[in-house]
């Protein structure tokens, strides 16, 4: 019975708020700050993937997102209502003909998880091409090369004109809802809890401790660190495809450096090195921006402080490196609870 | 054929000549013992053969295939087992943990097992965690098997250490100072432990062994270096009488 709780617990969580939100109990700000905090768990432990359990520095997580976001607005806004509604592939002019209409069919929303697969897909593929080069050598340089990499994606998109420019891409149909985001969430951090679970997980977590001795243990390194990078990469896109299509407008900016930064919060906020971290760390963060939102432009003072607080009297974050155990397997919570405790 | 054969060996770093025409055949089932002072170039010896450096010249054949070239995990995964002069554990990670990691090798399941927990996988991590119990148990040290690997007595790691490397199945297993910093008593129970592991899993051993007492107890042979170059070569008993061996190892003054 006890292995049904996860689930059932799941269910009953996704049945709340979907039902509050089709209710109308949730007010549309709530449904937004319901999915953010949503997309931010994904995002947040996709980053943590790489800066907590490989030990790498990443930094440039939101170079990731843009490609997410990029790839997957280009499909339901441009690719699926060419062939649907016969709308020019790259439009021309200032305004860009309404291509929402598609999305009102109901079976537009069995599209969507499609379209954000292959948007991550693509920002797997841009982990890839910079884990390759990254991983040659030992040292780091990820902190560096990622950093690099969020400005040439964000310049790329700004001087790309068929993409918008800077000016970037509008009139994306709302194809994120409550449940959508919820799914993925839960999808995305079941995959990512099993791949640290497994023996790719333990070989990302050897290499974070003594990555000479994981080698000579038989752990392939390389292949491992660019393995751990892509499927980071992966969520990172997938999470950035999820806030398009919440957010209904995209730029470059949105894609800066200052949205890798907030990624890097959660992940310190919320815990190296844990999935359960992960998540406290993205609501406790999302819902602090929200509450925080009164102070204006003050906020980005309390913020830092608040992380500066917790650097100083509580290093570890909120979870430190522990789990909650009913987020794990059965077979693995001896372990973990003999280990953390 | 021997299992180990190593011909001119040779390594520099930068203008350093660290091992010279080194050379050394091991029997499948043997002992043998590298001995030679401080920087004399033993270690770097084992980190040629398990990849960590690529030797300048030289041949390291293991099995009958050439090492040379080949990346550390894929040597280890050959079946060439090491331990470290200075611990090398996953020290924030538990002692189970340790030993599952070597066995990373052996796990045959894909990424796609691994993302559902599919029966192959629960199959084959049932297999990895019964193995890694039934090692430590056999270096006694199963009653930590959920510590911190950081928290176990020195003696005890070196054991953590000696498990995991024969959690990779190795055939050939370089101990580098398996008794460094351990008591009298402690040295006598590890050379104990070493001869055991070495009949119930079939090893053949390179042993780097400062203490005279382990190498002229456990090695067939033994070979003396220094300056990277072979100074004495025989059993315990020959060694111990060589006087370049005497002079370059144990100093003008014998104490024998």
């Amino acid at each position: 019975m006890k292995k049904y709780y996860l689930p059932l617990g799941l269910i009953g969580l996704l049945v709340v708020l979907t039902g509050a939100s089709w209710l109308g109990f949730f007010s549309d700000y709530i449904q937004t700050v319901i999915m953010l905090v949503g997309i931010n768990i994904i995002v947040t432990a996709s980053l943590n993937l790489v800066n907590g359990y490989m030990g790498e520095f990443s930094v440039g997580h939101a170079g990731f997102m843009a490609v997410g976001a990029y790839i997957s607005t280009i499909f339901t806004t441009r690719v699926i209502p060419h062939f649907v509604l016969g709308t020019p592939l790259i439009p021309t002019g200032l305004y860009a003909p309404d291509v929402t209409a598609w999305a009102e069919n109901p079976a537009a929303h069995l599209v969507f998880p499609v379209v954000l697969l292959i948007g991550g897909l693509g920002a797997a593929i841009a982990g890839l091409v910079v884990a390759i080069p990254s991983f040659k050598i030992r040292g780091d340089y990820l902190a560096i090369i990622t950093l690099a990499v969020n400005y040439i994606v964000k310049s790329s998109f700004e001087n790309t004109q068929a993409l918008g420019g800077s000016r970037g891409i509008t009139g994306i149909p709302k194809l994120s809802t409550v449940p959508w985001v919820f799914f993925w969430a839960v999808v995305s951090l079941w995959a990512m809890r099993n791949f640290i679970l497994s023996n790719y997980g333990r070989g990302v977590v050897a290499i974070r401790e003594d990555e000479i001795a994981a080698g000579l243990m038989s752990v392939n390194t390389r292949r491992t660190k660019i393995l751990g990078f892509c499927i980071s990469s992966f969520f990172a896109g997938i999470g950035g495809g999820l806030l398009a299509h919440l957010l209904l407008y995209i730029n470059p900016s949105t894609f800066s450096i200052l949205k890798s930064v907030e990624a890097l919060a959660m992940v310190y906020l919320g815990g190296m090195s844990s999935i359960s971290g992960s998540i406290l760390g993205a609501i406790a963060y999302t819902g602090l921006a929200e509450a925080l939102r009164p102070l204006r432009l003050w906020k980005w003072v309390v913020i830092p402080l608040i992380l500066i607080f917790l650097m100083l009297f509580r290093r570890e974050g909120i979870m430190g490196g522990r789990e909650f155990k009913f987020l794990l397997p059965k077979e693995e919570v001896k372990g973990y609870a003999a280990a953390s405790d | 054929m021997p299992l180990l054969q190593i011909n001119n060996l040779t390594h520099y770093f930068g203008g350093l000549k660290a091992v010279d025409n080194f050379r050394v055949e091991i029997e499948q089932g043997s002992i043998v013992g590298l001995i030679g002072p401080n920087g004399a170039g033993k270690s770097t010896i084992f980190n040629l053969i398990s990849g960590l450096y690529k030797p300048t010249e030289g041949q390291i054949l293991f099995d009958g295939s050439n090492l040379v070239g080949l990346p550390p995990h894929e040597i280890a995964s050959r079946g060439v087992g090491r331990t470290f002069q200075n611990l090398r554990l996953f020290n924030d990670l538990t002692v189970l943990s340790n030993v599952k990691i070597a066995q990373y090798s052996q796990a045959n399941y894909g990424l796609a097992d691994a993302f559902i927990r599919t029966r192959r996988f629960l199959k084959k991590e049932k297999e990895i965690e019964e193995r890694s119990y039934e090692l430590l148990k056999t270096l006694g040290i199963d009653s930590y098997a959920h510590q911190l690997a950081k928290n176990l007595s020195y003696g005890d790691q070196r054991r953590v250490e000696l498990a995991r490397a024969l959690a990779l199945k190795p055939k050939l297993l370089l101990l580098d100072e398996p008794t460094a910093g351990m008591s009298p008593a402690e040295m006598i129970a590890m050379t104990e432990l070493i001869e055991q592991v070495k009949e119930e899993f079939d090893l053949t051993i390179f042993l780097i062994e400062h203490r005279m007492r382990v190498v002229m107890g456990i090695c067939e042979r033994v070979l003396a270096i220094d300056f990277g170059a072979i100074i004495g070569e025989g059993t315990p008993d020959e060694i111990r009488n060589n006087p370049r061996v005497i002079k370059a190892y144990l100093g003008e003054e014998v104490v024998m």
